[in-house]
């Protein structure tokens, strides 16, 4: 039963690994940039949320009605005004400017909030948990989960049902015809990070309910974010869900047979698919 | 006179090639315009300045009465200049519909069935409509060239720029091809068209611009033009298809 309870506590933290990689494999998809500050900025979207649920006194999930419009905000703003002049047919400058502005959260987040942990507080919520037979399972994670799952199903529709989304596939698939059906790539890309941000400020939010963070432990939830992308294989929404179950339930078993060994499974997972499936498990699926 | 689009000392070089040179010619509202000319003469080049996917060395494009020289290609494409690509490029991984859809939504302004009523109508011009929900990598070359066509219908252009649309194509699908333009053309759209298969121009335009090094070195009456000294010098040794 306590395997049993492992894989289950695994896929509903794939839920959280999942939102963690969802924006990466947005932007990746769309303008082909590896935004190496994405765990910084998930980080970041937790102290955003720190800030107001300590300032209004409101319950961070309440406060992803302010958190959520603000990332969004600040990715189209650094799109537009930073990001765009790094892309083009080099790949480098945007992986060198987005290392720069990870390093630049992090000290910025260092000098405001300092080093301390700290945490987002649910309430009961944390602690609340329903009875599955013999196995209880938190509240937390089963929301988690479910979050992921609908923002995933909506990215999905987003891409394949909606204006927006052909926009998106078609700057995707050729920059410079997009350009001629009308299409401002500049402004197509801000709307791409804000969505982007806005996936990321969610997962930000949930990470800190769940965990104490401090200002460095962006860069760990960025290779968490890449593998699940990876394994679930590039250009796949739902793939990227799988990706990331897949992650926390090697995680979890990991930690079940040594508890030091949680992380280092999640990598001989990943590891594994990369050596027998380069392009992951479920590459362009649904394209 | 009243032109829809003008170009007055356009020039553009890279290094020492120079694609367009001192080039002066309007196009008036409602007409259908020829060029031909030599490959490498600077044809597409002329179609990327028009569009704005190639910036002037010099010069200024004039269109509906505006200077467009410094505009972007999507500006320019909302306010009616639309073009086909001499080798189609589809979005491969979207549908013959989803590519119409992108042009009808983001260049034409429809939303919703008022965007899917045009694009279908537009389908249905370029016959197109049965296999509007095939994964555009995967049509045939003609399908190709239609969807070119489709595609750029679907923006509502006032000015419609065809480069090279019959070429590859057989005697009968070149004939089709030719009857839809001139429906196109019937109902008012202004078209400027690069081909190399003249008896496909010389069907629909009313007057031929012919392009040597980046020049124009003729422009006038279609068949007149053809029969140019210019023109038989240019084309010497070529077997003028009239």
């Amino acid at each position: 039963m306590d395997w049993v309870n492992a894989i289950i506590q695994g896929t509903l933290l794939g839920g959280l690994y999942a939102l963690f990689a969802a924006g990466l494999s947005l932007i990746f998809g769309v303008m082909r940039l590896v935004n190496i500050a994405h765990g910084d900025l998930i980080v970041f979207s937790a102290y955003v949320c720190l800030t107001i649920t300590t300032s209004l006194g409101i319950h961070p999930l309440v406060a992803l009605v302010l958190v959520v419009p603000i990332m969004a905000a600040i990715g189209y703003g650094l799109q537009r005004g930073l990001l765009n002049k790094t892309l083009g047919t080099d790949i480098l400058p945007p992986l060198l400017i987005t290392f720069g502005l990870s390093v630049i959260i992090q000290n910025t987040l260092l000098q405001v909030y300092t080093a301390d942990p700290q945490k987002l507080s649910a309430g009961d919520l944390e602690i609340a948990s329903i009875k599955v037979g013999s196995l209880a399972v938190g509240m937390l994670p089963l929301l988690t989960f479910a979050i992921a799952v609908a923002v995933i199903a909506s990215l999905q529709y987003m891409f394949y049902k909606t204006a927006l989304g052909r926009a998106l596939r078609a700057v995707s698939d050729n920059q410079e015809i997009a350009q001629l059906m009308g299409l401002d790539k500049r402004h197509i890309f801000g709307i791409a990070m804000a969505l982007a941000l806005a996936v990321t400020a969610v997962a930000g939010v949930l990470l800190g309910i769940r965990t104490s963070f401090d200002p460095s432990v962006g860069g760990g939830r960025l290779i968490f974010g890449f593998e699940a992308v990876i394994i679930g294989g590039l250009g796949n929404i739902w793939g990227t869900l799988a990706g990331g179950v897949i992650l926390g339930v090697a995680q979890t078993i990991g930690a079940k047979i040594d508890p030091g060994w949680q992380i280092l499974a999640g990598h001989i997972a990943f590891l594994v698919v990369l050596a027998v499936r380069p392009n992951g498990l479920f590459p362009r699926m649904s394209a | 006179m009243n032109y829809i689009l003008s170009v007055s000392d356009l020039s553009k070089s890279f290094g020492a090639v120079t694609v367009a040179d001192e080039q002066n010619f309007g196009v008036t509202q409602g007409e259908a315009l020829g060029i031909i000319g030599p490959n490498g003469a600077g044809k597409t080049s002329l179609f990327n300045l028009i569009t704005g996917t190639l910036a002037p060395t010099s010069g200024t494009i004039t269109y509906c009465g505006e200077s467009i020289t410094k505009q972007s290609a999507a500006l320019r494409c909302k306010k009616g200049i639309a073009r086909s690509f001499q080798v189609p490029q589809p979005f491969s991984g979207m549908t013959v519909f989803e590519n119409a859809l992108v042009a009808a939504t983001q260049a034409a302004n429809l939303r919703g069935q008022a965007a899917y009523d045009f694009c279908i109508k537009v389908l249905e011009q370029t016959e197109l409509l049965a296999k509007a929900n095939i994964v555009a990598g995967q049509l045939t070359l003609l399908d190709r060239k239609r969807l070119e066509l489709t595609r750029a219908l679907c923006t509502k252009p006032k000015l419609l720029l065809l480069d090279e649309i019959a070429g590859g194509l057989t005697e009968s699908e070149c004939v089709s091809l030719v009857d839809t333009i001139k429906a196109i053309h019937a109902e008012g759209v202004t078209i400027i068209w690069i081909e190399h298969v003249v008896h496909a121009l010389l069907a629909v335009v009313d007057r031929l611009i012919v392009i040597d090094f980046g020049r124009i070195v003729a422009n006038g009456n279609p068949q007149q033009t053809m029969n140019s000294d210019q023109v038989r010098e240019i084309y010497l040794g070529i077997d003028a298809d009239v």
